[in-house]
């Protein structure tokens, strides 16, 4: 792993700074710094917002995004699991779900489902307006927004969820205020 | 293929886009052309991530993030790319990186520790989107050295004077507070300053703040009391929903710990529950009233009120929340379900499994020793009309509630003992296994319910059909138990007998099969008892019983009733003829014919069963037969060596099985030399072989019903009348008796015990009809007392200690206990401690390990000393404001022992040296 590091310091030097020398001596002390943070216990405090899913009527993701870790593996089947339970339900049902230690509100709108995990002490009406909130946001951005809009603008839609969300918490409900960044973005390139 | 170079100039012309990807991916079906699809695009980027063009390197790790956050592709060696896009000057190379990063790190990548002066280059740009996509990134994949190497950072950034920065380094707070709670001590002054924050810019900035407040709060609310003022102001001045729902929550928390604060809140939040139009606040009102300020009257009543607005809208989510709101009342305030209990009850045939289940357990919480048997007539009408799922559900909940804290609320058990016997002739019943469990249980613990248990037990054993469901077998076996354990309550032992050897029990797995086989030995050796020995009757062994039974004492009142209780049940079957000679000799011939095919049998279990039984019958066989020959000294038959050897057997049996509590185990004392702590894994390997047959005897037993019954099939589905089953039954025993003619003794006409309770499933709620339904329940949930239970409640055996279930009702006690002992603590040492704004002092000193307690400096240091602190030099500064903070500690200890102590009391008092109820 050193040499590793070794090698890249030199393929990469020039486009770091200098600050770049004390990573690498603390990379050199590397083993027992990482050590010492795999061991160390979860500690992570949990926001309301756990992840935030789209799903078309396919089962497909069309986006998905954690606030939290999970391992590939285990977002394959918390995936699986949720679109498998939320999916068989019909519009005379109501949109939530409770599913392990999260509770889900869901809402479809034509063949997508927008899917948000929460703790389980989340207001669920708040997060039901959150929804609609993303999706009048895209739709004012894309203009009549479709499932193709988002799986071909994925990081746009990442973007506007940036600007709504951080950390599971909800910072920004202005429409206008959401979309600044990008449209700045799109008229610079 | 990855690993040969990097991409030619071919390669960045004819790149790719993330388009081309999207759409070749959209032309393969799902599938195995899809993934070689896939693996196809992934070795061409592994091939352009490596280019030198930061273009060329920024689509293919877009591409990348797209397979790996839509498809799961693994993407973490790319990681290193993905820190190289940061630090491009161009916005979107940097946006692309950024966002792989937070989409696919994780703490224990390696290359984290290079991202870390990208981070605080950008965080200290002069571009605030730049700002803002490092602070975004950090907010994901916040580490302890981030937290601790860019605290100071943030802390700059928190006075930014754009708002769009600002929200963002408030929200990312959090993050870095949980991983490196040291930056609590620099950054909580600040925090707190953004609590004043007004005015339309600051509106964002207000709501980030708030939410990091309240998240905090519910980790530990105790130290954010002292900021009640702020809090209570945004309570009445802001307008913004969004803030309001948090300022609640926190409150929520808040008001459990401070009566008075709680009376200063509940007034601005029913305001707002009157005027709010927003369902969302209005609900969230509702919810921290009815937690957390149940006590105000009035502000519960307007809080109910709302409920039922909910309850009665026609949006399906707005009732779904309604009986969540109603659920959170029951505990304190059961008469606003009671008010209610007609929209409950509808729910429960409601389209949507989530509301009924909030109306299940809204029912449930309705139960009390009044009602219970009504609320589960009804229930069991609603049981039989479900699905399978819902149907099990169901009965899962009413067994737990019947059974909590020792059958706490059943007063008639033979009408409980009737139910359970019901609920597993419902189909689709799963809950064998608990059921199994009640039936033993009841029949260990109270006394007089065992003659109707046998009577259950027999109309369970009689019926051929049952044997076929795999899911009833735990039940059958139950009942096997109990009516060999107590055969001498049985009206008739011989069709106990029959039941017991029918040919269809070899359906059984064999474990179940050995609990029926020791069934037909205790009852055989009962009958035996009871012909040579009639003078020894079972009355005297009875009282022999009772006499020797430890452990357990009854009052003298008590112990003479369940005697003539006895006495009267065994005189009534005991009249007559029933133990002649020649019922005698029949059942011994039954007894061989049918169990000595078994003597050969795979199973060990049931071979050494069948054969002790098989040892008894013949030598009781050679014996009674001889005499029945010479058909004169039938007077002599105590002298017979069987006699000698049933009644020690019936002595052996007649001694009563109790409980056992739940730590029995504990009080075995380990013997010396025995090491239970041994590693027993290798055990596996050898019981591996052990085992196995008999799972797959088991799963070969599994075919439900077998073609020949037809009629017993659609007998089982159509159940609805104990009375109606039980006579079927006998006939389908009939049947099989002509079938077997050999096996069966000739039957005698059958009484059937009248039962003075109403069936749990009677045909009069067959029509099912809600509005009947609902009537019925009207009736039953009027409080008051049926003039037909006036009958005293049976002695349940009741264990001092560890019974089966914690109980939950005295752990919530406890916990009230922690609570207001927290209360005061908060009450007593605030005047200490709380002296100045000082509350991140006070956290710190609670939540972090003792080094750092010992190191602690007031949240009043400068950022100075804070950087040098943050790069791990920990200078011993013993100044006041180390030593006041270590007298807080002290102090904190100090009343966490009081509320110790507090707690030990607590735990002591429930326990009564009395065995009884």
């Amino acid at each position: 792993m050193h040499a590793s590091f070794v090698f890249v310091l030199v393929k990469y030097r020039c486009s770091f700074s200098l600050y770049f020398l004390h990573s690498i001596v603390l990379c050199v002390g590397g083993s027992i710094v990482l050590r010492r943070i795999s061991r160390r216990r979860e500690l992570r405090l949990k926001m309301g917002i756990r992840f935030v899913l789209m799903v078309n009527k396919q089962g497909q993701t069309r986006l998905a995004q954690y606030y939290e870790y999970l391992t590939l593996e285990e977002r394959r089947t918390l995936e699986g699991e949720i679109v498998r339970k939320c999916l068989a339900r019909n519009e005379q049902q109501c949109s939530f779900v409770e599913h392990r230690t999260y509770k889900i509100v869901y809402r479809r709108y034509a063949s997508l489902f927008f899917l948000v995990g929460v703790d389980n002490d989340e207001n669920e009406l708040a997060i039901l307006e959150f929804i609609h909130l993303l999706v009048e946001t895209m739709d004012r951005h894309f203009g009549n927004v479709c499932e193709l809009d988002i799986m071909f603008h994925l990081e746009k839609a990442h973007f506007m969820l940036e600007e709504m969300v951080m950390n599971g918490c909800i910072v920004e409900t202005s429409k206008a205020n959401i979309l600044a960044p990008i449209q700045l973005m799109d008229k610079s390139s | 293929m990855s690993g040969t170079g990097g991409p030619s100039l071919i390669d960045s012309l004819f790149q790719r886009t993330l388009d081309d990807l999207i759409k070749g991916i959209r032309l393969h079906i799902p599938g195995a052309s899809q993934s070689t699809f896939i693996s196809k695009s992934l070795d061409e980027i592994r091939r352009e991530i490596k280019s030198t063009d930061l273009q060329t390197k920024s689509i293919a790790l877009q591409k990348l993030t797209y397979l790996h956050s839509l498809h799961h592709i693994d993407m973490s060696w790319a990681a290193f790319h993905a820190v190289e896009l940061t630090s491009s000057s161009s916005f979107i190379h940097k946006k692309t990186g950024y966002l792989a990063a937070s989409l696919s790190f994780r703490s224990s990548i390696d290359v984290l520790l290079l991202l870390t002066n990208q981070l605080r280059k950008d965080l200290g740009s002069n571009n605030q989107h730049e700002v803002s996509l490092a602070l975004e990134c950090l907010s994901v994949i916040c580490t302890p050295d981030f937290a601790r190497d860019l605290t100071p950072d943030i802390f700059t950034l928190l006075t930014s004077s754009k708002s769009f920065i600002k929200k963002k380094a408030i929200a990312c707070l959090l993050m870095v507070f949980s991983q490196y709670p040291d930056a609590v001590r620099v950054c909580f002054k600040r925090l707190v300053e953004n609590l004043e924050s007004a005015g339309d810019n600051n509106a964002q900035v207000l709501a980030a703040t708030v939410g990091v407040f309240c998240e905090l709060a519910t980790k530990e609310p105790r130290s954010y009391l002292p900021l009640a003022p702020e809090f209570y102001r945004i309570l009445v001045e802001s307008r913004n929903n969004w803030v309001l729902i948090k300022v609640l929550k926190i409150f929520a928390q808040l008001g459990k710990l401070e009566p008075r604060l709680a009376k200063k809140v509940v007034e601005p939040i029913c305001d707002h529950m009157k005027r709010s139009e927003a369902k969302s606040l209005v609900f969230e009102c509702v919810r921290t009233v009815v937690s957390s300020f149940y006590e105000y009257e009035f502000a519960v009543k307007l809080a109910v009120e709302k409920i039922r607005e909910f309850l009665m809208d026609s949006d399906l989510n707005l009732r779904y929340l309604g009986l969540q709101g109603l659920l959170l009342v029951a505990p304190h305030h059961l008469w606003a379900v009671l008010e209610n209990k007609e929209v409950v009850i509808k729910s429960l045939s409601d389209v949507d499994r989530n509301i009924k289940l909030e109306a299940l357990r809204l029912v449930m919480s309705m139960v009390s020793d009044d009602n219970v048997v009504e609320i589960c007539r009804v229930l069991i009408g609603y049981a039989l009309k479900s699905d399978p799922e819902f149907c099990n559900e169901i009965l899962r909940s009413m067994l737990s509630t019947c059974s909590r804290n020792v059958y706490e609320i059943i007063i008639d058990f033979d009408w409980y003992v009737s139910l359970l016997g019901e609920m597993a002739r419902i189909p689709h019943c799963q809950n064998g296994e608990e059921i199994e469990f009640q039936l033993i249980d009841i029949g260990m613990r109270v006394k007089d319910v065992r003659p109707e248990l046998v009577r259950v037990g027999r109309d369970l054993l009689i019926d051929p059909a049952l044997l076929g469901n795999p899911f009833i077998h735990r039940i059958l076996s139950a009942a096997a138990w109990v009516s060999g354990e107590y055969i001498q309550f049985s009206r008739n032992p011989f069709e106990i007998m029959e039941a017991l050897l029918q040919p269809r029990t070899n359906l059984l797995p064999p474990s179940i099969r050995s609990v029926y086989i020791h069934s037909t030995f205790k009852v055989l050796s009962f009958c035996l008892h009871s012909f040579l020995l009639p003078e020894e009757g079972v009355n005297s062994s009875l009282i022999k019983v009772d006499d020797i039974e430890p452990g357990f004492t009854y009052s003298e009142s008590e112990q003479e009733f369940t005697e003539n209780d006895h006495a009267t049940s065994y005189s009534s079957m005991h009249k007559g003829d029933t133990f002649t000679q020649e019922s005698i000799v029949n059942v011994l011939t039954l007894v061989i014919t049918s169990l000595t095919p078994l003597t050969e049998s795979h199973d060990v279990e049931i071979q050494e069963r069948v054969r002790n039984v098989l040892g008894l019958a013949q030598l009781a066989q050679e014996e009674i037969c001889s005499h029945h020959d010479q058909k004169e000294k039938m007077v002599d038959k105590v002298d017979l060596k069987t006699s000698t050897i049933v009644r020690l057997i019936n002595e052996a049996f007649s001694e009563d099985l109790g409980p056992i509590p739940f730590n029995a185990q504990e009080r075995v004392p380990i013997p010396n030399g025995l090491v239970l702590e041994d590693n027993l894994s290798n055990l596996d390997s050898i019981c591996a072989d052990v085992q196995l047959p008999i799972n797959e005897s088991f799963s070969l037993i599994k075919p439900t019903f077998l073609p020949t019954d037809g009629d017993s099939t659609s007998n089982q589905q159509n159940e609805e009348d104990s009375e109606v089953s039980a006579a079927e039954s006998t006939s389908l025993l009939a049947e099989h008796r002509k079938r077997h003619g050999l096996f069966y003794l000739p039957s005698d006409t059958n009484k059937k015990a009248s039962s003075s309770f109403p069936p749990a499933n009677d045909p009069k709620q067959g029509d099912n009809d809600v509005e009947d339904l609902v009537k019925l329940t009207e009736e039953s949930l009027v409080l008051k007392r049926k003039p037909n239970l006036s009958r005293p409640r049976p002695v349940v055996v009741k264990l001092d200690e560890g019974d089966r279930l914690p109980i939950t009702v005295k752990k919530t006690d406890e916990n009230d206990d922690l609570i207001s002992g927290a209360v005061r603590d908060v009450l007593l040492g605030n005047e200490a401690t709380s002296h100045s704004n000082n509350p991140s002092g006070r956290r710190k000193g609670k939540s972090h390990s003792k080094d750092k307690v010992e190191n602690s400096e007031t949240s009043s240091s400068s950022k100075r000393r804070s950087k040098h602190r943050s790069h791990g030099k920990n200078v011993e500064e013993k100044d006041e404001n180390s030593e006041k903070s270590k007298q807080k500690s002290g102090g904190r200890h100090k009343s966490r022992r009081r509320a110790d102590g507090h707690i030990d009391v607590a735990v002591q008092k429930p326990v009564i040296p009395d065995f009884l109820l």
